[in-house]
């Protein structure tokens, strides 16, 4: 019943955090219970992200190790009550993450949640092989750049490799979220678009987040951005790409901030 | 010239397109043996290094994976003595007498 999801990339600063945060609440709002988890030990942001860099006491790596119960660990969110956050040890190193040990976090956070949501660090290292190992799908993070594709082009065969259900044989479920992106700039051809990243990864795409300036204020606020201001563009994105996650037949499109165009000619500030 | 500029600025994705496409075919047929080129590359420099000057900017290791058979290919060229037009040296197939020092 419960789906875990990898947010994973390669490359780094290229929205996984933004996108955990921004997927897991969409979903959260929309009824399903649902975990999100940091899996890049000494270097947490999901928390902050999330605005619960305060309420942190335990982390992952207390649970994976056994030393507290997971509902200690589990932070719940303030806005949405189906929402709650795992977050990574800011001191402890990453091998104190044994395999078995994250193994039973994840068994026993499948038996709470509809969704568990697990923050890859960047990298092709043992973090990123770890959050991905339990996945039953990955959502691939990519940037219309060429390192980023070439980056989601080799955590794509990890995926195809060194996952679980790769190893049972089974088919990894793959989709492409393309963040960053700006329409205008791709149409003139200046920025690799929709269709040559597809054409290239070949993998199904899950949505496309424009760029925008409501990321950054929605990070700066401590606040995934489909709760920040769940009308504008990249938060409309988001919620259209969880909709499709569940299942739900959404259209592709791009949305765009055309109400922050209007506000400006009106002389008011965007929110 | 600027306007140059803004035509070669406007094809750029396209680029950017063909060259990962092209990386990327080597890359997913290199898979995880990404390090056997250059060790390749290394060993047999070493081994033609022995008798002949080789520049080791003038050997190419490509390997080809298909379905059923995989290619090598070794490209290495070697200067005459003489001076005159510089030998090819492919594949396995390296001549007893490969211009040179001598026989190899």
């Amino acid at each position: 019943m419960a789906q875990v999801l990898v947010v994973t990339s390669g490359k780094g600063g290229v929205g996984k955090t933004t996108s955990t945060a921004a997927l897991g609440a969409a979903l959260a709002r929309d009824g399903q219970r649902v975990v999100v988890v940091d899996f890049d030990v000494g270097l947490r942001n999901l928390d902050l992200v999330m605005g619960a860099e305060r309420r942190v006491v335990y982390d992952l790596i207390y649970v994976v190790q056994g030393a507290v119960r997971l509902s200690q660990a589990l932070i719940r969110d303030k806005r949405i009550e189906t929402l709650f956050l795992l977050a990574a040890s800011q001191t402890r190193d990453k091998e104190s993450l044994s395999d078995e040990g994250v193994s039973r976090v994840i068994g026993e956070l499948r038996q709470t949640f509809d969704w568990v949501i697990c923050d890859s660090p960047a990298g092709i290292e043992r973090g990123a092989t770890l959050a991905m190992r339990h996945a039953d799908l990955a959502v691939v993070v990519t940037n219309p750049e060429v390192s980023s594709v070439r980056d989601s082009d080799r955590i794509i065969g990890l995926l195809d490799s060194t996952t679980e259900k790769a190893k049972r044989g089974e088919r990894m479920e793959k989709h492409l979220l393309l963040t960053r992106y700006d329409p205008v700039r791709a149409g003139r051809g200046e920025m690799l678009g929709v269709d040559h990243v597809l054409d290239i990864l070949s993998i199904p795409l899950l949505g496309i987040i424009p760029e925008s300036q409501e990321v950054l204020h929605a990070s700066n606020m401590g606040s995934p951005v489909t709760l920040s201001n769940p009308t504008s563009a990249p938060a409309r994105a988001y919620s259209d790409a969880a909709r499709r996650l569940k299942g739900e037949h959404v259209p592709m499109m791009v949305p765009s901030d055309r109400s922050t165009l209007l506000n400006k000619l009106f002389g008011r500030r965007a929110a | 010239m600027r306007l140059v500029d803004i035509f070669a600025r406007r094809r750029s994705a396209k680029f950017a397109q063909q060259r990962l496409q092209i990386l990327l075919m080597h890359e997913r047929t290199a898979g995880t043996q990404s390090d056997l080129i250059p060790i390749l590359r290394e060993e047999v420099l070493a081994v033609i290094g022995r008798h002949v000057t080789v520049d080791p900017d003038k050997v190419r290791v490509k390997l080809e994976r298909g379905d059923d058979v995989s290619m090598l290919e070794i490209d290495i060229e070697v200067p005459t003595p003489l001076g005159r037009n510089a030998a090819f040296v492919r594949s396995a197939e390296i001549p007893v007498h490969a211009a040179g020092r001598g026989p190899i």
